[in-house]
Parts: structure tokens; C-alpha cells; sequence
């Protein structure tokens, strides 16, 4: 049972290792800050991969999520004033319902159906976030109040750095146990045969819903971290492109693979950053670059290096 | 006592009808195999039965309740469950986990629990494994647990899927073709665990075009041509029917006609 419940967590262990060590070779701020974004988008990235890489639903409107776990922390304090945090599970439970109930029926659809339907989703709630302007300060967005804890207030890249690294850990924790255990091996057999699934008396409908809402749980914590980190949002947190983005990473990273997931983040948020010295040239070779990678890695970054020294070694 | 009985069953597509008035009793732990010339509608016959299509006339009685239109989930947990004669594998995983999977009716936790790893759910995937290893144990694919489903023979697979069916632990196993595609020595262990699976006390429903296979096994045999009911009886009676013959012979010589 050690010996399971070792191999099962060993990858996240490594992970939490490297997060705590690697701060130490940080030459400024400005580290802490990309590395925490990597951290937040890469929790987002998990519950989509989830629900993409495991059970084998595709969502193109995973930003609208990190939209209402940003306006939760937002709205919250400032029109209801609610505690950052208390809004931060309020927004998480309000995800959960929205997915629920979107859920029911768009997830019926299969494909290239399906896709289209979230994405409308999402494109949906983004016009919400920009019209209420009375809530949500419309285009301009609205600042956020900070997240302060037993009178602690939590501010400063490092601080956050810490947030998203611990939180990173224990989201990956515990889609790793789910993964492990009767509902994940549901959700991974859905993803290669539904029609076998159900004469194994497996409840497709349900076990997809309920994949879905645990991932728009993800992408809403991990908005209200970014919007609590950045302290101030705008509509284009829950934009087309950031559901773009959030695909992109986790294909790119590897479908199936939670490390992936953060490899995925690490790629589409620091490569911008590394780029920028091109400047108007720095989307077209990230894009090369992303290219590149789905040519020569195929299977995403993390199991094609896997299998490739899988392979060596044997 | 019958413990799977079809009344009248009827289903059209496009004007034709698939399935036109089929009816017929399987009494418990029988081999029942159904048999027509291609096209006669038997695995369509099998989807109504495991509710993969609603019926648009008549009856399907389980264990003497009426499931006619059920969903094939509801039906697996009564006990019904099938293979297909395309594979419906889990390529991406185990061979092992494909028969896990096949216990997930007998498994009790929820996602909460599956979440945080509670002790339940190690207790829970032990008990699996060691169910799911009897069932490989018993088709003889012991030795491949581990190996991605995908990278398994064809016999193989076909075989894995019995198994994974059976995990299920079902009163009723409807088996479609499984000999197909499977060489003269694989048909032969075939006939083999379909007797096992007799003996167990399963029901086991049968389609299958190898007529060794169906005459070797079946305790009573139901003949379908264009939809329609032929002839029901035994290996013996179903031979030697001038209507069978006359179906068979039929499609035999528009076969040679063609070629």
C-alpha cells in the first residue's frame, strides 16, 4: 500500500521538491511573479485536462469559469462584502452550480459539437462580465480587494509564489487520487468507449457532469487567484483566447498528464515573457514554436519524453 | 422459469423494418443462440435487447420485469450486459483495467472519497484488482495485466471483453460473434469458456456465424431471416428444417451467384 500510494503522489513529491528549491536561484521579483502565474494557469490546466485528457470532453469555454472565480473575488468584497476568501468558495460553488446546469445539457453533444457549445458558453459569460458594468465595472474591469487571512494580508509576488505553488500541489494531489480510483477509471474508459462503458452499467451522463463541474471548480480557484495576484480584472480574463490558451497548454504539456499540465502553463506563460525581446514577432514564433512541438512530441510534451527515455532505458 | 423473453419485438429504419415481430423465451442458465444470413437482424436484435435502441413495438422482460427502452446502464446493474462483434476495448488501458472497469457496478465510493484517497478507496481498488485478476486468470490472460489493452492480439481482446462482461457478474451475457476473426484453435477455447460461462449459471445469448460453434454449444437455437422468426429449437431440430435450409442454401447460391 506505501509502495501505491508512493508511485501514485511521487511525481507531485518532485514537483514540491523543485518549488521549494527553486526560489533560491530567483535574481528578482519578477520571477516569483511568472513562476506563481505558471502555478495559477497550470491549476486551471489540471481540471481541463480532467475533463479533456481523461474523460475525453473537450471545453473551448474553460475561461468563463476563471472568469466567476475572478468576479466572485471582486464582487464579493466590494458590493456584498463578503470576506476574500469566503467569496473566493463562494465563486467555486457558484462555477459548480453554472457548470451543473450547463452541463446537463450541452454535454449530451459529442466532438466538434460539443466544442462549439462551450465555446459559445464562454463567449457568453465574457459578454456578461462586460456588460454588467454596474457590478463589474465593464470593460475597464474593477480592482480587487486584497486576500487577507486571521489579519494577515496576503501581497507580493513571493507571498503568492508560495499560494499557488501549495495550491498547485494539492490540486494535483487530488486529481492524481481521483485518477486512482473507481470514478477515474469510469471517466478514462468513457473517453475510449462510451457504448462499452454503459453496458458495464456505467452512468456516462452523470460521471461527465460530474467531471465537468470538478473542473470548473479548478479553472474558478484558479481565477480568483489570479484576480486576487493581479489585483485588479478585466472582461479578457475570461476571454476566447484564454480558453484558447487554456486548451493549448494542455495539449501541449500532455492530455492525461498532470505534470504535463504544468509543463503545459510553464510553456504558453513563460515563452511570451522570454520572447518578448522580438518584439512583433513574438506570437508568430511562440506559434512556431507550439507547432513544433505538436509535430515532434505528439503525444504532448511530458509522455513523449516519457515514453522516449521509457524507451532508452530499455 | 425464463429469465429473458423478447414479445413481438419490432424496430423499422428508413421504412425497413430490422426487426419485425421477433419473439421468443430463454429459459435460465441455457445457451441461447440466435443465427440468420447476414442481414436477418440479429445484432440489431441485440441492440434493443441492451437498450442501445428503444424498440418501437413489443416487449423485453428481464427476470420478469418489463425494461423495454431502458438504458443499457440501468440494464447492466439488473444484470444484463454484451459484448461487441466490432471491439468496444479501452485501448488506453491495462488489460486488467479494462475487467476493473467491468466491476464498477459492484464498487461503493464517491467522488468525494475518490477525491481524497480516503482508505475506502484503497480498500475498494484492492478488492477490484483481485476480482479483476481472477476474471483475466479464468480467459487465461493473467500474464498480460499490465499491458496496455491497445498492444493485446486480437483473440486476445476478444477474450478481454468476455471477461470484462463477466465482471459485471451478470444473470444474462449476450455475446455478439465473438468468433469472428478468430482462428480454428482460439474458436476451440471459445467453445470452452462459453461452457464455463454456462456452468457458472449465466445465461448466455449467443449470435455467431460459425455454425460448429453454435451446434457445439447452444442448447436451443432461434433463426432469424429479414427480421422475421425462421425456426426455434434445438442444434438437431434448426438442421434439419426445411426453412433453414432453404435460407442458408439461399443465400448460398446468391452468394456463389455473386462471386
Amino acid at each position: 500500500m506505501r509502495a501505491l500510494l508512493y508511485s501514485r503522489l511521487m511525481p507531485i513529491a518532485a514537483v514540491a521538491v523543485i518549488a521549494a528549491v527553486v526560489p533560491a536561484y530567483f535574481p528578482s521579483a519578477y520571477y516569483y511573479r511568472v513562476a506563481a502565474l505558471v502555478f495559477v494557469f497550470a491549476l486551471a490546466g489540471i481540471g481541463l485536462n480532467l475533463l479533456m485528457g481523461f474523460a475525453g470532453q473537450v471545453s473551448l469555454g474553460h475561461a468563463g469559469f476563471i472568469g466567476i472565480g475572478a468576479y466572485a473575488v471582486a464582487v464579493g468584497p466590494t458590493h456584498l462584502g463578503l470576506p476574500t476568501w469566503l467569496s473566493l468558495f463562494a465563486g467555486a460553488a457558484l462555477s459548480a452550480i453554472v457548470a451543473f446546469l450547463v452541463g446537463r445539457p450541452i454535454l449530451r453533444l459529442k466532438g466538434h459539437y460539443l466544442a462549439i457549445a462551450t465555446l459559445g458558453f464562454g463567449i457568453l459569460l465574457s459578454i456578461v462580465f462586460t456588460n454588467e458594468a454596474n457590478l463589474t465595472g465593464g470593460p475597464d474591469g474593477m480592482s480587487v480587494p486584497r486576500l487577507v487571512l486571521f489579519g494577515w494580508a496576503a501581497h507580493g509576488s513571493e507571498t503568492w509564489y508560495w499560494i499557488s505553488a501549495a495550491s498547485f500541489v494539492i490540486g494535483a494531489a487530488l486529481a492524481l487520487n481521483l485518477i486512482d480510483s473507481p470514478t477515474g477509471r469510469a471517466l478514462r474508459a468513457i473517453h475510449d468507449s462510451e457504448v462499452a462503458a454503459r453496458v458495464l452499467g456505467i452512468d456516462v451522463a452523470q460521471k461527465k457532469l460530474m467531471v465537468f463541474v470538478v473542473s470548473a471548480v479548478y479553472a474558478s480557484v484558479a481565477g480568483s487567484y489570479l484576480a486576487m495576484f493581479n489585483g485588479h480584472i478585466t472582461p479578457e480574463v475570461s476571454g476566447f483566447l484564454r480558453s484558447i490558451e487554456l486548451v493549448a497548454m494542455v495539449v501541449l504539456g500532455g492530455m492525461g498528464s498532470i505534470v504535463g499540465s504544468l509543463v503545459g502553463s510553464a510553456v504558453i506563460v513563460v515563452l511570451p515573457q522570454v520572447l518578448s525581446f522580438l518584439h512583433d514577432y513574438e506570437h508568430m514564433v511562440l506559434g512556431l514554436i507550439v507547432m513544433g512541438v505538436m509535430i515532434f512530441l505528439r503525444g504532448g510534451i511530458v509522455p513523449s519524453l516519457t515514453a522516449l527515455f521509457a524507451g532508452r532505458r530499455a | 422459469m425464463s429469465i429473458l423473453s423478447v414479445d413481438d419485438l419490432s424496430i423499422t429504419f428508413g421504412g425497413v423494418c430490422a426487426v419485425d415481430g421477433v419473439s421468443f423465451d430463454i429459459a435460465d442458465g441455457l445457451v441461447f443462440s440466435i443465427i440468420g444470413p447476414n442481414g436477418a437482424g440479429k445484432t440489431t436484435l441485440f441492440n434493443l435487447i441492451s437498450g442501445l435502441y428503444v424498440p418501437q413495438g413489443g416487449r423485453v422482460v428481464l427476470a420478469g420485469e418489463d425494461v423495454s427502452g431502458w438504458a443499457p446502464e440501468r440494464l447492466a446493474r439488473r444484470g444484463l450486459s454484451r459484448t461487441f462483434q466490432n471491439l468496444q476495448i479501452f485501448f488506453r488501458l491495462t488489460a486488467l483495467e479494462n475487467v476493473m472497469v467491468g466491476r464498477h457496478r459492484h464498487e461503493r465510493t464517491g467522488i468525494l472519497t475518490d477525491l481524497l484517497h480516503l482508505p475506502a478507496v484503497e480498500r475498494q481498488n484492492r478488492a477490484t484488482r483481485e476480482q479483476a485478476m481472477e476474471a483475466l486468470a479464468r480467459i487465461g490472460l493473467q500474464t498480460m495485466a499490465d499491458r496496455p489493452a491497445g498492444s493485446l492480439p486480437y483473440g486476445d481482446l476478444k477474450r478481454l471483453e468476455i471477461a470484462r462482461a463477466l465482471a459485471t457478474e451478470p444473470s444474462v451475457l449476450l455475446l455478439d460473434e465473438p468468433a469472428a476473426g478468430c482462428n480454428a484453435v482460439e474458436t476451440a477455447e471459445l467453445e470452452g469458456v462459453i461452457r464455463g460461462i454456462a456452468k457458472d449459471g449465466v445465461t448466455v445469448v449467443l449470435v455467431e456465424h460459425d455454425m460448429r460453434l453454435v451446434m457445439n454449444v447452444s442448447d436451443r437455437i432461434h433463426v432469424l431471416a429479414n427480421g422475421r422468426t425462421l425456426a426455434e429449437g434445438t442444434a438437431a431440430e434448426v438442421r434439419v428444417n426445411p426453412a433453414v435450409i432453404q435460407a442458408y442454401l439461399g443465400a448460398q447460391e446468391v452468394g456463389r451467384a455473386v462471386s
